[in-house]
C-alpha cells in the first residue's frame, strides 16, 4: 500500500528540506518527496526560467499537451531553492490542509 | 520563447567545403549572422562565463529571414496511379491503429483538398469510413459501426462502384473479444458520384490545399493492395497465397509490399504496373506484420512476416527548410567546435531572438591536404548529440520531477519545444501512439544541440548536458592551450579507423553513449593498436545504432531487452529496420564498454554530484605520472554540474564484463544520494537497496590501464568530471590529473 503522508508524523521532515531542498535527503524526507513530486492528474509543475541564473517562476503542464503550459507572473524566485520550497508550501497545504508559515531563509 | 531557430546541413564540415543554414525567422524580414568559435557555451556566473570568438567568413552580415515550418508526419505517395474513381474498385489492408479514435485519420486517398474530389478511406472515432467528393460541392460519407480497439490487428476492405454509388466497407478484427463491437459492415449507396483525379495516391496522409501534408493516420499498414472491381476480403487473403488465383491476378492495379526493401524509403509494389511509391518523413519499417508468427525475431530471416509500417502523425525525417546563409569555409580554418550565430533583434525575458547553431570543422578530408596534424584528436560525440535531439522527457513524461529529484527547469528553447511537437522527438521520447521514436534525424532543428542551452537533467549550478556540457571541455583544452582536432561521430562511422590511425590521442565528449558497429570497431582497433584513450565522460560506449545507407543524417536504435531506457521495443522488433543488425545493449553483442574504455554504466542520478576519494591503486608507481601534485584524498569536491566531479551517470570496473586484468582503481567515488540508484540490468532480482546511499556497488571509478600494444586508456566513470575541469581558473585536482594523463599521452614513450 502506498505510504499515505501523516502530517502529525511527517512535520518533522519540513525544516530538513527547507534546509536543503536538493541533494541527499534522509529516508523519511526523500519518502514524503517521492510522495509529493507525484500527481495522478498528469499536471506537473514546472519552473520557467525567465533570465538565465537571475528569475523563475512557476509553471503547470495540463495533461493535454495542446492545451498552453500555465506560466504565473509571480512569484518570481531569484534562486531555484525558494521556489523549491513554494511547491513544497504549496503541495503540504494540498495534502495536509496546513499551511507551512515559514519563510525559505530566516 | 524562440523567435528563431534553425539547423546546419551537416554537423561535420571540412576547411574549403561549404555549410548550408537553415533557419526560420518568426519577427522581422531579416537577421543578422556571423560564425563564431565555440569556447565555452555555459553562461552559469558561477563558471568562467560564455566564449565565443568571432571568425570572419561570408557570412558576416544580414541576410533575408523567412517563417519556416516542419511539415511533420509520415505517409506513402505513389505516383501515376489511374484515377481510380473511373471504374469500380477496391482497396484492401491490414492496420493496426493506435490512436483510432483520432478524428479524420487518412488510411488512402486520391484526394484534391483545393476542389474536395476524389476519395479519401478514412479512420475517425475508431470507425473506418470513406469520403468521396464531386469537386463541385458535394460530399458523402460512410462509416461502419464497429469502433477499433487500438493495438490490434483489423482486415479493411473497402470498395466503391463509382458509377452508382454503391460501396462496401468491411473491418474484421483477427480476434474476436466478447463483449466487444469493434467489427463493422457496411454496404449502401453513396448520393454524391466521386470525382476521378489523376492524382497521386496516399496512404497515412492526405495533401491539404497549401501542398503539405496532413490527416495523418497513426498506426500500422500491412499489404495494402488496390484492386480493380468490387472484392471482398477472402479475395485479398487469396491474393496472399503462394499462388495467386489468375483471374485475381487480372485485377490487381497495385500491391505495395512492405517486405521488400525494409532498409529503404522505398515502398514496392509488386503489381504489374510497378506504381512503386515512396515512404516520406520515415515510418517505422522492419515492423511485425498481421500475420507473424513469433517463431523468428529478425526480420531479414523472415522479411514475409515484417511487411508492416508503422507511420506515425509525428514523424519527422526531412525538415526541408530552405537555405537562409550558405558559406564557403576558409581553406586554412582550423578543426574545432564551431557555430552560427543568429540574431533578429534584442531578447528579453519572454523572447530569445538570438541562436547558436552548431557544427564541427573537421580536418581536411584528403590526406595530402592535412598536412602535419595535431597529436590530440576530439571524438565529438555528436551521434549522442543526435540520439538525444529535442529530449523531451520532461514534457511527455509526467513525473519526471521524481527521478530528477528537484523541479524541471524550461527555458525557452523548452517552452519551444512544449508548443511545436512537430520538431520531432529524441531517440528518448515516445510518438503520441506511445510507440518508441526510434529514428533521430539531424535535418531539423536540434534545439539542445546548442551552446548557452541549460538542460532539464543536467546537473544543479550550470544544467549542462550532452553538448552544451563539452564544451566545459573545449574550454578547458584551449586555456591549456592544447593544439587538437575534432571529427564527429558520423566522420568516425563514415571513414573508420583510417581517421583515428594518424592520431596517438582520443578524448571523448562527457556522455558517447551511441555508437554504430562501425564506429565501435574503428575505435577498438585503434585502442588495441597502440592508441591512448582519455574517456572523459560516462554510460559510453551503451547502446547500438545504426546508420541507413541511403538516407543521410538519419540514426536508429532498437530499445532491446533491457538497459536504462524509457521505452521499450516490442518484442520481435529488436533488429535495426536500417541494417539488419539486432540492436540494443553493446552489453548483449558482448561488447560491454569495459571491453572499450574498462569502465562501465553502473547507476544514474541526477540530483547532486559528488567526489572521489583516492584509492590505494593511485600509489602504484604505474600511474605516478597521474598523481603528480596531486596529494588529495578527496578529488572532485567542487563543480559546475552538480556541484561535485562524481555525477549524472556513473562507470565503474566489472571483470565479468571485460574490464582488463591490469586496471588500477585510482578513486572511486563516495557519498551519493538515494537518488543516485544502480542501472537495470545490474541487477536480476529487484533490490531494496538501489540507492547510493545503501548500495555500495553505486559509485565511480577513476581507472588506468595500459594495452599490449604500448598504449593506455584513462576512464574518468563520470558525465561531471568536466564540469570540474574549470572552477579556480583550472587551478584543482581535476584539472591536474586530467593534464597530467594528458601530458604523459603526448609523450610517445610507450606504455
Amino acid at each position: 500500500m502506498v505510504y499515505k503522508i501523516d502530517p502529525d508524523a511527517d512535520r518533522v521532515y519540513i525544516e530538513e528540506f527547507r534546509q536543503k531542498p536538493i541533494g541527499a535527503h534522509s529516508p523519511g524526507l526523500q519518502r514524503l518527496l517521492n510522495i509529493m513530486r507525484h500527481d495522478p492528474s498528469g499536471r506537473q509543475v514546472v519552473l520557467v526560467c525567465r533570465k538565465p541564473f537571475e528569475e523563475w517562476v512557476l509553471g503547470q503542464m495540463p495533461v493535454d499537451r495542446s492545451e498552453p503550459i500555465a506560466i504565473e507572473d509571480e512569484p518570481i524566485f531569484t534562486d531555484i531553492g525558494s521556489a523549491e520550497w513554494e511547491v513544497f508550501r504549496r503541495r503540504w497545504r494540498a495534502i495536509t490542509g496546513e499551511d507551512i508559515n515559514m519563510p525559505f531563509r530566516d | 520563447m524562440l523567435k528563431i531557430v534553425g539547423y546546419p546541413d551537416r554537423y561535420s564540415v571540412a576547411p574549403g567545403e561549404t555549410i548550408a543554414f537553415k533557419l526560420s525567422v518568426e519577427e522581422g524580414a531579416s537577421f543578422d549572422a556571423r560564425i563564431v568559435r565555440v569556447v565555452n557555451g555555459d553562461c552559469n556566473p558561477e563558471g568562467p562565463g560564455l566564449e565565443f570568438r568571432h571568425v570572419p567568413t561570408d557570412a558576416d552580415g544580414r541576410h533575408a529571414a523567412l517563417v519556416q515550418r516542419v511539415d511533420a508526419g509520415s505517409y506513402m505517395i505513389a505516383e501515376g496511379v489511374p484515377p481510380l474513381a473511373e471504374k469500380p474498385f477496391t482497396f484492401c489492408a491490414f492496420i493496426w491503429p493506435t490512436l483510432p479514435t483520432r478524428p479524420d485519420q487518412t488510411l488512402a486517398a486520391q484526394w484534391d483538398s483545393a476542389t474536395q474530389s476524389g476519395f479519401r478511406i478514412v479512420i475517425a472515432g475508431g470507425r473506418t469510413g470513406i469520403v468521396v467528393g464531386d469537386g463541385k460541392g458535394g460530399i458523402s460519407t460512410a462509416f461502419v459501426d464497429g469502433v477499433m480497439i487500438p493495438r490490434r490487428w483489423y482486415h479493411l476492405v473497402i470498395s466503391l462502384d463509382p458509377a452508382s454509388g454503391d460501396v462496401t466497407i468491411a473491418q474484421r478484427p483477427f480476434i474476436a473479444y466478447a463483449k466487444t463491437q469493434d467489427a463493422g459492415v457496411f454496404s449502401g449507396r453513396l448520393d454524391v458520384r466521386p470525382a476521378a483525379l489523376a492524382a497521386p495516391f496516399l496512404l497515412a496522409g492526405t495533401v491539404e490545399k497549401d501542398g503539405s501534408v496532413d490527416r495523418h493516420y497513426d498506426g500500422k499498414i500491412d499489404s495494402p493492395t488496390l484492386l480493380a472491381g468490387q472484392h471482398g476480403p477472402e479475395d485479398h487473403l487469396r491474393l496472399l497465397q503462394a499462388h495467386m488465383p489468375q483471374e485475381l491476378a487480372t485485377s490487381v492495379v497495385a500491391r505495395w509490399d512492405f517486405s521488400r526493401g525494409i532498409d529503404t524509403a522505398a515502398a514496392t509494389d509488386v503489381g504489374p504496373s510497378l506504381l512503386h511509391g515512396r515512404l516520406e518523413q520515415l515510418p517505422t519499417r522492419g515492423m511485425k506484420g498481421w500475420n507473424w508468427t513469433g517463431e523468428e525475431h529478425a526480420w531479414p530471416r523472415k522479411p514475409e512476416q515484417y511487411g508492416a509500417v508503422h507511420f506515425h502523425h509525428d514523424d519527422v525525417y526531412d525538415a526541408a527548410w530552405k537555405t537562409s546563409v550558405e558559406v564557403r569555409l576558409p581553406d586554412d580554418m582550423p578543426s574545432g567546435a564551431y557555430a552560427l550565430h543568429a540574431v533578429c533583434g534584442d531578447s528579453d525575458e519572454t523572447a530569445t531572438r538570438e541562436a547558436y547553431i552548431a557544427f564541427f570543422v573537421r580536418p581536411p578530408r584528403a590526406k595530402a591536404a592535412r598536412g602535419k596534424r595535431p597529436k590530440v584528436l576530439l571524438l565529438a560525440p555528436t551521434m549522442s548529440y543526435l540520439a538525444y535531439a529535442n529530449h523531451g522527457e520532461h514534457i511527455t513524461a509526467r513525473g519526471a520531477e521524481r527521478q530528477m529529484g528537484r523541479l524541471l527547469t524550461f527555458g525557452h528553447a523548452d517552452l519551444y519545444m512544449y508548443d511545436h511537437a512537430e520538431l520531432g522527438g529524441s531517440l528518448y521520447d515516445t510518438h503520441a501512439d506511445g510507440s518508441g521514436v526510434n529514428y533521430s534525424s539531424r535535418l531539423r532543428p536540434n534545439l539542445n544541440f546548442s551552446p548557452r542551452y541549460h538542460s532539464w537533467l543536467g546537473g544543479p549550478g550550470s544544467a549542462l548536458y550532452q553538448y552544451n556540457a563539452d564544451t566545459h571541455l573545449f574550454a578547458w583544452l584551449d586555456r591549456k592551450g592544447v593544439d587538437y582536432d575534432v571529427v564527429t561521430d558520423e566522420d568516425l562511422h563514415e571513414d573508420g579507423y583510417e581517421l583515428l590511425a594518424e592520431y596517438p590521442i582520443v578524448l571523448t565528449g562527457t556522455h558517447p553513449e551511441y555508437h554504430s558497429t562501425a564506429m565501435w570497431d574503428a575505435m577498438k582497433a585503434w585502442v588495441d593498436r597502440g592508441g591512448r584513450l582519455m574517456y572523459l565522460g560516462a554510460n559510453g560506449w551503451y547502446w547500438r545504432i545504426a546508420f541507413n545507407k541511403s538516407l543521410p543524417g538519419v540514426i536508429e536504435v532498437r530499445r532491446a531487452e533491457d538497459g536504462t531506457r524509457t521505452w521499450e521495443q516490442e518484442p520481435g522488433e529488436y533488429h535495426h529496420s536500417f541494417t539488419g543488425e539486432y540492436g540494443g545493449l553493446w552489453r548483449r553483442l558482448g561488447r560491454a564498454p569495459n571491453v572499450m574504455c574498462g569502465i562501465g554504466f553502473i547507476a544514474q542520478g541526477f540530483d547532486m554530484s559528488s567526489y572521489y576519494r583516492r584509492a590505494p591503486d593511485a600509489d602504484n608507481p604505474r600511474v605516478g605520472f597521474i598523481f603528480k601534485d596531486v596529494p588529495d584524498e578527496i578529488i572532485g569536491n567542487f563543480g559546475l554540474v552538480g556541484g561535485g566531479a562524481a555525477g549524472i551517470e556513473l562507470d565503474c570496473i566489472s571483470l565479468p564484463l571485460g574490464s582488463p586484468p591490469n586496471i588500477l582503481r585510482l578513486a572511486s567515488s563516495d557519498g551519493h544520494s538515494s537518488m543516485m540508484m544502480l542501472t537495470n540490468e545490474e541487477f536480476s532480482i529487484v533490490l531494496p537497496n538501489l540507492g547510493g546511499d545503501q548500495n555500495e556497488r553505486v559509485h565511480a571509478d577513476l581507472t588506468f590501464y595500459e594495452t599490449p600494444a604500448g598504449g593506455a586508456v584513462f576512464g574518468t566513470g563520470s558525465i561531471a568530471w568536466c564540469g570540474s575541469l574549470l572552477p579556480n581558473g583550472g587551478d584543482n585536482n581535476v584539472s591536474r590529473i586530467t593534464w597530467n594523463v594528458l601530458e604523459r599521452f603526448l609523450d610517445e614513450t610507450p606504455f
